[in-house]
């Protein structure tokens, strides 16, 4: 309890100087509302339902585009790993677009699905599916051959060997894969929200922002953030939980 | 030319590489083929998709007018000015926590809480604070970009083998000869990882402030175009940006081969994030 009260105490720190800094007038307090402003901001926006309603839309698109993004990525990877031909004709396109800076796309699923849910699911799942693909494509290939033979001299069909030996050999990097896939799933929700939407997260900051409320504007920005890294600690732990039988 | 024992030109592995080239670009072949006939069958918009050629055509002209070199330009100024800092930062940074116990205790947190963060969210506020222009897009890059190498360099100096330490203090190196000579370049790989986390970040997040701010610059021209419903405009700016990003990426590992030429670590095909 002591060392994690020693260990966040710069955070505190900072936390005390946001409110302190613009109640004294060190900066102005239109570009940075004290702290307590914004969390009675927060409270203002979760009575009238607008965080409930924008977070849930963000929300959900996130889940679909990540769930697709991550069925279509790790079956594209173990598949590249598990037949050659396959790797032969997918690893040059994956290695085409894996480089491409994935927030290009975002005026396109807008030229193809307007502005609701669907151009952002759309997004977020071409954004996520590669650093997946990667992922599952590097844990299958590095499957050790001993087992993969053994089970193969036991009797085992190809598939039985896909699925008991080589998919969970290839856990640990097709989670992490999954890791940088959830980051990237916030950021592309994030700014294709804040660039073109009628609803979600990124539509209620820009919204707040443009009306000059920025004490509701920090206090969603701060959901937002604050969403993001839990969702990492909850995956983080889920790791850990899913890959306990290894040693 | 030396008198070296010259290979044959047709040699098998000659032949065996070269036919494994062509292999590899077969599938991108494919799609641009593919493109271009299902633009042209009818069966989507030229709105949807317009013909590869057309958009080709597009980043013509726009070259030819300079229109191309100026968007490009601010764009990998903005990036790179970007990760230039976030590369000199975040490693003095990451020295520091790995040197100092009370530069550790104060950023350990902050980085810890800061790195899982979508810190694109910040955006308006990097504007309400530094404005529409330069500044607030670079410090906005920073933002996102500097997080991969501090922890990247915190993470090499901590694994530095203490042997090496050891030995470099037992012959007399002072601390800063220390951090220099020994430790920085021992995990100098792990760094570089770091930076190739980073470099990626810094042309998403250059691309999404100018989409979000307008303006000249590659983002910028794709918000325009989108706005104006130009869709030859929008994917001439998606070839433009991937073809960006793929060359840095590239230019990235080929700096990393160099640097890295004296260690023996295994080139790895793919990584990671």
């Amino acid at each position: 309890m002591k060392s994690a009260l020693v260990r966040f105490l710069p955070l505190l720190l900072i936390a005390l100087l946001w409110e302190i800094a613009p109640r004294i007038g060190l900066v102005s307090s239109l570009a940075l509302p004290p702290l307590s402003a914004v969390l009675s901001a927060w409270v203002e926006l979760l009575r009238d339902g607008e965080l409930l309603t924008n977070g849930a839309s963000s929300l959900y698109r996130a889940g679909v585009g990540l769930a697709l993004a991550i069925l279509v990525g790790a079956a594209l990877g173990v598949s590249m790993a598990w037949w050659r031909p396959v790797n032969a004709f997918l690893s040059p396109l994956v290695e085409l677009f894996y480089p491409m800076p994935k927030s290009a796309l975002i005026p396109v699923t807008v030229l193809w699905l307007g502005f609701g849910d669907g151009s952002k699911i759309l997004l977020i799942f071409l954004g996520c599916m590669l650093p997946v693909t990667i992922g599952a494509f590097n844990g299958a290939r590095g499957s050790e051959r001993v087992l993969i033979w053994s089970a193969r001299s036991m009797g085992a069909s190809r598939l039985r060997v896909l699925w008991d030996v080589v998919l969970p050999s290839a856990m640990p990097e097709l989670l992490n894969g999954i890791r940088t896939a959830i980051a990237l799933a916030f950021i592309l929700l994030v700014s294709s929200e804040l660039i073109v939407a009628r609803q979600g997260f990124g539509y209620l900051i820009g919204f707040l922002g443009a009306n000059g409320s920025y004490e509701g504007m920090f206090a969603v920005v701060l959901t937002v953030a604050l969403i993001g890294f839990a969702a990492d600690r909850l995956y983080q732990l889920l790791m850990q939980r899913v890959l306990q039988w290894r040693e | 030319m030396t008198a070296a024992p010259r290979q044959s030109f047709f040699s098998p592995r000659l032949v065996s590489h070269v036919g494994w080239g062509a292999l590899r670009l077969l599938p991108i072949a494919l799609l641009v083929v593919g493109w271009e006939l299902l633009a042209s069958s009818g069966l989507v918009t030229p709105f949807m998709l317009p013909k590869l050629s057309a958009v080709l055509q597009r980043i013509f002209d726009d070259a030819l007018t300079g229109e191309l070199f100026l968007n490009l330009g601010l764009t990998l100024y903005r990036a790179l000015v970007g990760f230039a800092i976030s590369v000199v930062g975040g490693i003095l940074l990451g020295a520091g926590m790995a040197r100092s116990v009370p530069i550790r205790w104060f950023f350990d947190p902050i980085i810890s809480v800061g790195f899982p963060m979508p810190k694109i969210a910040f955006l308006p506020i990097m504007v309400l604070w530094l404005g529409f222009f330069d500044v607030s897009k670079i410090a906005m890059i920073v933002l996102d970009a500097i997080f991969p190498v501090v922890t990247a360099t915190l993470a090499g100096l901590n694994s530095v083998e203490r042997e090496l330490i050891w030995s470099a203090r037992n012959m007399g190196a002072s601390e800063r000869e220390l951090l220099w000579q020994v430790m920085l370049p021992a995990a100098l790989p792990q760094i570089l990882t770091g930076l190739q986390v980073s470099l990626p970040l810094c042309l998403i997040v250059a691309v999404v402030a100018e989409m979000a701010m307008g303006g000249y610059g590659l983002g910028g021209a794709m918000n325009t175009a989108s706005r104006f419903a130009d869709s030859r405009g929008v994917f001439a700016g998606i070839v433009e940006i991937a073809a960006v990003g793929y060359c840095l990426i590239k230019l990235m590992s080929l700096i990393r081969r160099r640097l890295l030429l004296w260690h023996q670590e295994a080139e790895v095909m793919f990584s990671t994030s």
